[in-house]
């Protein structure tokens, strides 16, 4: 009984929002607003359960850890915002994290995105018994990593034969690239829409196996 | 104490996160630890901005009876329905179909397929984008709709019959043009990620303040 009440209302809220391809109408709307909902709700259940329960109010209440106390204090200042007159004191929580989170973050990226970038190009172009399609692949992906980045270097003007010829390489990989992303997304959104139109015709009417 | 002692506790913060990053010490560990267990608490208070934010505009449109303000019920009464739900049974939040509660057949049988539809509703959109893009108009525009013709044909059963040369083009390209190009644009916003943290440390970038007063 669960199981297909769940998948009447879970076929009727799929329709609900196909049917905003014909046009925008009230239960499209519903859905929408009601996916608002349940989602924030659904967040502040697991914020609870998993971050303030475990990590604040437990230590708290066993009384072993009153330094909780601070960030607890912290983080309350947020609802200033809520209050004209001492709004600015809800920037003391933000410019805790946001400091701490840029801190954090630099040697991290510097890590992961350029020195593994970096790392990663620098592979060797030949080895025996490599095929030649893999030898053009690592030339490619050498000479198409800079070109693509003289292509995005705009501190000078793309003439002569560096920058010019440079960055005219770049952006053919570029366009490559861009086509090969798009046709990827576009292979990832229909995966999504037959899984549920085979939800509806499958799951719900039992028309395909 | 508006902008100055925020600013400071970013700068201060910023360094001494960066600093600990590379110094292999007991107190340096303790200074991350510390910092892992307050930043989620800090963190989780931001969600009581949001749906503060979020119940003071519906409770608002509900009020002046703003159009369609009946929807903004079906936005409050999930909003605290559902955490309520999952208080009385706490059980409800980890429990799968094996333990049904309306906690767990709001979240699998509203929230799960919307979201779901919502994204393969994409596809319809991607389709009409990519009509209007692929358009062989110029030696560019061929590049970019042959090789997104080619990945798409390698990747599904029809593309066989064009025999295996296809499928190793397809794969040839995501492995090497499109590496080099997604390689550059990465390296590119790895620089702009590392030039705004270094702009928000050290006080030059100030947009996150805010209009909360001077």
């Amino acid at each position: 009984m669960y199981e297909t009440i769940g998948l009447w209302v879970a076929a009727f809220f799929t329709l609900a929002i196909y049917s905003f391809l014909y046009k925008e109408n009230p239960i499209y709307r519903l859905a929408e607003h009601l996916v608002v909902g349940i989602s924030a709700g659904y967040g502040i259940a697991i914020t609870w359960e998993i971050t303030l329960e475990p990590r604040l109010i437990q230590p708290l209440l066993a009384g072993d850890n009153w330094v909780l106390l601070i960030p607890a204090l912290l983080g309350l200042l947020y609802i200033t915002r809520f209050i004209p007159s001492i709004a600015w004191l809800s920037r003391y929580p933000i410019a805790f994290l946001m400091g701490t989170g840029m801190g954090i973050g630099f040697p991290l990226t510097m890590k992961a995105s350029v020195l593994r970038q970096l790392e990663a190009a620098m592979a060797p172009v030949y080895a025996s018994g490599m095929p030649w399609f893999e030898v053009l692949g690592n030339l490619v992906l050498i000479f198409g990593t800079l070109a693509a980045l003289i292509y995005f270097f705009f501190s000078k003007p793309h003439k002569g034969l560096f920058f010019g010829t440079g960055s005219k390489i770049g952006i053919w990989v570029i366009m490559l690239g861009f086509g090969a992303t798009f046709g990827f997304t576009v292979m990832g959104r229909i995966s999504l829409l037959i899984g549920r139109v085979q939800f509806l015709l499958g799951d719900w009417l039992h028309l395909i196996e | 104490m508006k902008r100055t002692v925020p600013l400071m506790i970013v700068m201060v913060g910023g360094i001494l996160m960066m600093i600990q990053y590379f110094i292999p010490h007991q107190y340096s560990q303790v200074v991350f630890d510390n910092y892992t267990e307050w930043a989620p608490i800090v963190g989780a208070f931001a969600l009581l901005l949001g749906v503060g934010s979020l119940t003071r505009v519906h409770s608002h449109r509900i009020k002046r009876k703003a159009p369609n303000w009946p929807y903004s019920w079906a936005v409050l009464i999930p909003l605290f329905g559902m955490p309520f739900l999952a208080l009385i049974w706490p059980e409800s939040l980890w429990g799968g179909s094996d333990s049904p509660s309306v906690f767990h057949f709001l979240f699998m049988n509203i929230q799960v397929p919307i979201q779901s539809t919502m994204f393969s509703l994409l596809a319809f959109y991607i389709a009409s984008a990519a009509f209007r893009a692929f358009r062989a108009k110029s030696a560019l525009a061929t590049v970019l709709l042959l090789s997104a013709v080619i990945v798409m044909l390698a990747q599904v059963p029809i593309g066989e019959i064009f025999g295996p040369w296809l499928q190793n083009t397809g794969l040839w390209i995501l492995r090497y043009p499109n590496l080099a190009a997604k390689r550059a644009i990465m390296l590119g916003v790895g620089f702009g990620i590392l030039a705004t943290n270094l702009k928000i440390i050290f006080g030059v970038e100030r947009n996150w303040l805010g209009g909360a007063g001077e």
